[in-house]
């Protein structure tokens, strides 16, 4: 939302009462219930059909390749692990030598299964895509100058448009590429990239003109300014997204990776040097045993799942229909300290609601309800329809159709007039508008605005409210019956939400371009941390800038062209698809639903995202402990019976143990995979809260765990020949 | 009075004078390095070296006068050595050959005070107290200034700087060390210690045998040797040699004055950071690490396995009947969890578990408390790794005391926690596999195996403790050992300036109810989780071959 709007409220013609296409134009999706955080995480259920496990497999394989396994350093030491094993099985066979191999095998290919299957929801989304962006013809209009009648045109392949292109479009057609209305309304069907059904409208000027090429024209012509070069589309930018095609590692991902890559270094080199002193000891290690010793240390587990948490984590980004331009945007949500929430929207319904019907000393309530309602028949605008709503909730008056009243003339409303109502067939005329249209009106039919008038007009202002005028012309002159008071109305449990943003240590900052007095009363009915009242977009930037300089990170949505230096300097910008292409451009995100709500959603799958890192780092860790109990009894408690006290879970040989702690540690990748493509369950509470009960699950968990699931597997693996012992 | 609860008695003794000197010596180290104003005789000393003290330094810089320093130190002591001969006070003794020339000025550059001869066999006094001694206060205040400049990183924003080595060096030794020394050498001198300037008194033994008695100006190199946590001995048999250690006293005060700098650091920290809850959280896990390990140290050699042990009711083998098990126990934990090293008792006469403790507290990587210095920024670096995944945990990019953990910053911190175990493990694993390194080794088997772990964990880690039970005086050992020894010092020293520097650029990020509390118990618990883990990982099989191969049956 332009904040320009609500500068001017009170007297605009959104609040006036207007009708009109662009008062519907807006945002398609705004439901008074915020969505719950719940409803972000049960996205992806089902992912372990064994049938997209099998689509990925081939996939899999591929990336054994180790030109490409190699940029994951800790499954590159289990893929060369695996190699220098089969040179050892292939040389003095065993079934035990047999089994670590395929083992080890099957753990380079779970991890890439993993990847695969992260990787192959993002190519199913980009061939829905691709479908949509098909071969387009294009109407190039030759020398277009704006409000020339009838130009030249040619018609040109929608590859073939350049920058600058002027191209026409009219109902039934595609529009060929990505631009901005240049003249002319439409509505359009963007259902191929946002997946919502319902027309947009899409007009020249303001803050609604970005047309995206591949949606389709549904009524009117339009002519568009062609803004992207062929292949740099929208679409091509989203295809190229969830695909994953040019993803690059975040910093959080890198630094992760230099810790894993060191504790690989460290639990090779602990190994490579105990050869050494199990020689002295007298109890050498095969080279299978070694090279399994090493793959149970190194942190596997989290290795084989990074890349399939990130691929994920941007995925259900996407599932939300956020378009992330890229992984550093979703990671820096997860660090936003600064939330710049537009009011509109966000905090209160898109539209001002009746609240109460204030007459004029003289008049009866319901006689100025009645009134009121009576101006409102044609007025479909939500304001109009929430008077109808309270003069039928407090004086029991039911809506009249437009056809009860027989010759009854409707005044629609105009931004010229500012005001809207009904001539009757009795020549009675009611008229309800902006306070000082009205009173004009009024004062031109021979009338007095009450005394009273002014006063209550103001005390609406002041509270934060807007007023509209009521007045009705029987006879000769005219006469005001009273005032409504237009209310925001704060969204349903936002309140709550605030509340769990400010346990995340997120401030929240409400962006109006209402004065001080009716900013501070929605603020406070909203529990909202701050708020910047009559806010330009010079305010705005001042307010991220500051923010920024004390260290902390901000996250901000817009729409307008005049937003755009604002959504480039926030850390996180989230232009609204509806917007215009310069905001589109400055975001590092797009939300295609244009819910400015959704701010708070890509800041819980951005922690989300960050948690499940870290809850795997540390399983992966914690499941080391058990391993080595596992392991180093069997390597060694021949030559010193006494480590078999070591054996604490009591496995049945030194083969069988060996064996299971690789089928472990293979197996719990698998396991694995739903959660890192799921996410952990995350509740917005503390870090203290969060960090206790994730230590818990996972560092508690991750120690004892393994313990039990290789004690499982060396039940089995016993009964097989040759590991008996 | 039982034993045992004199022992504890002793240890609460401890715990109180400590406790009562963590706050006023911590605060008072503080001031001396953020104080604007210089002494006339610093001044007078910046003069001489050509230091303009009010110039901030660069992380680059700090490092350069840091290792410069450290090298001429080097060169300086090694020259001392090798030219004895010619030197006052030299007693007679002749120039020290060149590889153990080579590794004791390593060792006392590096705060390690690895000995692989005896004192009062090899050198003169003015070698002892010019070469030794200073080096046992400069090495102690080097590692004091690579702390303080970690912290700086923390607290200072959008700079490079980290303040001045020379000016940190020259206040540390001047204002801090020195005065402590004093007081400190009085105290020990009054309690029986020797301090003179005598030639050795040849005196007749019981069986009719001669004996040199050497003295020497003990006390005042004693103070600095524990205060310091250098641990190198003016004789052999170190702090259980009478002049050295005369009594249960002077024993309890060495402990003392072990542990109070590096204690006392954890304030320092917590200080200068402005938040004082972010010391006691890095006191806690070093109070409890260590506590732990006396308890673990006294249980084993309390317990009476073989003959010998229990006639005596006790692993007394190796130790001093005037400190008992209690005193030895005390001592040997809390040596081996500073850098200390300076023994009152043979850990290789250590029962295989007890043993096996001492040897992991120095893989811990001295941290708790530490080197003085080196313990702070050894935890603080630990404490990264600790909120880097910690932090992950809880939605955020991890960040400690205001600053972000980003790539830079993991890769000095990891790049820290993986030197010390690459050093000792690549020795240690050559030692075993070359013949002649392992004819070294006195007891066959897994104690043996110990006995090189030992060595080199000791060396890397510069505490300088000798297991003993391995012939080190060779030439394989003094060159390895010298190399492990400036590696194990200097490596992780140019990561946490390097860190330091990374940190002092990064804007400060403020605190809020979505960042990681990292003053509760809960992270205390997670630091102690992390450091047992992670070493626990690195040097499990090490161990199991060791201690556990020897210990279980």
């Amino acid at each position: 939302m332009s904040l320009t709007h609500h500068a001017t409220a009170p007297e605009g013609r959104g609040s006036a009462g207007g009708s009109g296409p662009s008062g519907s134009g807006g945002t398609p999706r705004q439901g008074t219930v915020l969505p719950r955080a719940t409803t972000v995480h049960k996205i992806g259920g089902g992912l372990l059909d064994p049938r997209v496990l099998w689509k990925s497999l081939p996939s899999a394989f591929r990336k054994l390749d180790p030109r490409v396994q190699y940029h994951n350093p800790v499954m590159f030491v289990v893929e060369a692990g695996s190699v220098l094993t089969t040179y050892s099985a292939i040389a003095h066979p065993s079934a035990f030598a047999a089994a670590i191999t395929v083992w080890l095998w099957l753990t380079v290919v779970f991890a890439n299964l993993a990847e695969a299957v992260a990787e192959g929801r993002g190519r199913a989304q980009a061939d829905t895509l691709r479908r949509t962006k098909r071969e387009t013809v294009a109407r190039r209009l030759l020398g277009w100058e704006s409000g020339q009648q009838s130009p030249r045109e040619e018609e040109v392949p929608g590859t073939s448009l350049r920058l600058g292109d002027h191209v026409v479009a009219e109902a039934g057609q595609v529009i060929p590429g990505d631009g901005d209305v240049v003249e002319g309304v439409a509505s359009v069907d963007e259902s191929a990239i946002t997946g919502e059904s319902a027309p947009v409208i899409r007009e020249s000027g303001g803050d609604r003109s970005a047309v995206t090429g591949g949606t389709r024209v549904l009524s009117d012509r339009i002519v568009v300014k062609i803004t992207s070069k062929p292949g740099e589309t929208f679409i091509d930018r989203m295809i190229a997204l969830v695909e994953g095609a040019k993803r690059q590692r975040t910093p959080n991902e890198i630094a992760l990776n230099i810790l894993l890559a060191s504790l690989t270094i460290v639990f090779l080199l602990a190994v490579v040097t105990l050869q050494p002193m199990a020689f002295y000891s007298g109890a050498p290690q095969s080279l299978v045993i070694l090279v399994a010793l090493v793959v149970a240390l190194i942190p596997t587990t989290i290795g084989a799942l990074l890349s399939a948490i990130g691929i994920a984590g941007m995925d259900r980004l996407v599932q939300q229909n956020v378009l992330a331009m890229s992984g550093r945007a979703v990671e820096a949500a997860g660090d936003v300290n600064t939330l710049l929430l537009d009011k509109t929207g966000t905090i209160t319904i898109g539209n001002r609601q009746a609240s109460e019907f204030l007459p004029v000393p003289g008049v009866g309530a319901a006689e100025l309800a009645d009134a009121a309602q009576l101006s409102s028949m044609a007025d479909y605008t939500p304001e109009g329809r929430s008077i109808a709503v309270l003069a039928k909730d407090q004086y029991g008056l039911l809506e009249r159709n437009e056809g009860e009243l027989r010759g009854a003339q409707f005044v629609a409303f105009s931004a010229q007039t500012r005001m809207s109502g009904v001539d009757l067939a009795g020549g009675r005329q009611v008229r309800k508008g902006a306070a000082s249209a009205v009173r004009d009106w009024i004062r031109r039919c021979g009338g007095n605005p009450a005394a009273g008038l002014g006063a209550m007009v103001d005390a609406i202002s002041a509270a934060g409210g807007t007023p509209l005028v009521v007045a009705e012309r029987t006879g000769g002159t005219a006469r005001a019956l009273g005032v409504i008071h237009l209310k925001d109305i704060v969204k349903q449990g936002i309140a709550e939400r605030f509340g769990e943003m400010r346990t995340m240590g997120i401030r929240t900052v409400m962006i109006t371009g209402d004065n001080p007095l009716t900013a501070k009363a929605i603020a406070d009915e909203s529990g909202v941390d701050d708020f910047l009242a009559e806010a330009t977009p010079e305010d705005k930037m001042e307010l991220i800038k500051k923010e920024q300089q004390g260290g902390r990170l901000v996250a901000m949505t817009g729409d307008g062209t005049n937003d755009a230096p604002a959504l480039a300097q926030a850390d996180v910008g989230v232009a609204m698809n509806t917007g215009t292409m310069a905001a589109k451009e400055a975001g590092n995100m797009v939300d295609l639903d244009s819910n400015p709500t959704k701010l708070i959603q890509i800041v819980e799958i951005g922690k989300q995202l960050l948690i499940t890192r870290g809850a795997l780092t540390t399983f992966s860790i914690a499941n080391d402990v058990a391993k080595y109990f596992a392991m180093l009894p069997a390597m060694f408690a021949s030559v010193f019976p006494g480590l078999s006290r070591l054996n604490i879970m009591a496995l049945h040989s030194p083969q069988s143990a060996i064996t299971s702690a690789i089928i472990f540690n293979a197996l719990i990748i698998i396991a694995l995979i739903p959660l890192a493509l799921r996410g952990v369950r995350y509740r917005p509470s503390s870090a203290s809260a969060l960090l206790r009960r994730n230590l818990w699950i996972y560092g508690i968990g991750g120690l004892i765990i393994p313990f039990i699931g290789i004690k499982l597997i060396d039940l089995i693996v016993m009964n097989i020949p040759g590991f008996g012992g | 009075m039982s034993p045992a609860l004199a022992g504890w008695l002793q240890v609460g003794l401890l715990l109180v004078a400590l406790g009562v000197c963590w706050r006023p010596l911590g605060d008072y180290i503080a001031r001396v390095v953020t104080s604007a104003s210089h002494w006339r005789a610093e001044r007078g000393l910046y003069r001489v070296m050509g230091v303009d003290p009010a110039a901030d330094q660069q992380w680059g810089a700090y490092l350069r006068s840091m290792l410069a320093f450290s090298a001429i130190s080097v060169l300086f002591l090694y020259g001392m050595l090798r030219l004895q001969h010619y030197l006052l006070l030299s007693l007679g003794m002749p120039d020290v050959p060149p590889a153990l020339a080579w590794n004791t000025a390593a060792s006392f550059t590096t705060n390690t005070n690895w000995q692989n001869y005896s004192g009062e066999s090899t050198l003169g006094y003015l070698v002892q107290m010019s070469g030794l001694a200073v080096q046992n206060f400069l090495s102690a205040a080097v590692g004091i200034a690579v702390a303080v400049a970690l912290v700086r990183g923390f607290i200072r924003s959008r700079t490079g700087t980290l303040g001045n080595f020379w000016v940190d060096l020259t206040r540390v030794t001047i204002r801090v060390l020195l005065p402590l020394a004093i007081i400190g050498g009085l105290v020990l001198a009054a309690g029986g210690v020797v301090d003179n300037f005598t030639s050795p008194h040849t005196i007749s033994t019981l069986t009719g045998g001669h004996q040199a008695m050497v003295g020497g100006p003990v006390a005042s190199q004693e103070v600095i040797k524990e205060m310091g946590n250098n641990g190198g001995g003016f004789f052999n048999a170190n702090s259980a040699h009478p002049f050295e250690n005369p009594s249960p006293f002077t024993n309890l005060f060495e402990i003392f004055l072990i542990l109070v700098i590096p204690f006392a650091l954890t304030r320092t920290f917590g200080a200068m950071v402005k938040d004082k809850r972010q010391g006691y959280a890095l006191l806690a896990i070093m109070a409890i690490l260590w506590l732990a390990s006396v308890a673990g140290v006294t249980f084993f050699e309390a317990q009476h396995a073989g003959q010998a042990a229990q006639a005596a009711h006790a692993a007394m083998e190796g130790k001093e009947v005037r400190f008992g098990i209690p005193g030895s126990s005390l001592f040997a934990a809390s040596t081996t969890v500073t850098s200390t090293g300076a023994v009152n008792s043979f850990h290789d006469s250590f029962t295989p578990f007890g043993g096996g403790i001492v040897l992991f507290n120095m893989m811990m990587g001295e941290v708790v408390p530490g080197g003085v210095g080196a313990g702070l920024y050894g935890i603080l670096i630990l404490a990264i790794i600790t909120v880097f995944v910690g932090g992950l945990m809880v939605g955020r990019t991890p960040e400690y005391i205001g600053k972000k953990i980003r790539p830079a910053e993991m890769k000095y911190a990891a790049l820290y926690i993986l030197t010390t175990p690459a050093i000792v493990l690549f020795f240690a694993a050559l030692s075993i596999a070359l013949s002649g390194p392992r004819a070294s080794i006195l007891n066959p088997g897994p104690h043996g195996l110990t006995e090189i772990m030992y060595a080199f964990t000791s060396m890397a880690n510069n505490n300088g403790s000798a297991f003993a039970g391995l012939t080190t005086a060779t030439t394989w050992y003094n060159t390895t050992g010298g190399i492990a020894m400036l590696l194990g010092r200097f490596a992780p020293q140019i990561f946490a300036l390097a860190l330091a520097g990374s940190l002092a650029r990064q804007q400060a990020v403020p605190a809020s109810a979505g960042t990681m509390p990292t003053h509760r118990l809960l992270f205390v618990g997670m630091v102690i989780g992390v450091i047992l883990i992670i070493v626990g990982l690195t040097f499990f099989p090490a161990l199991a071959l060791g201690p556990f191969a020897e210990g279980l049956h």
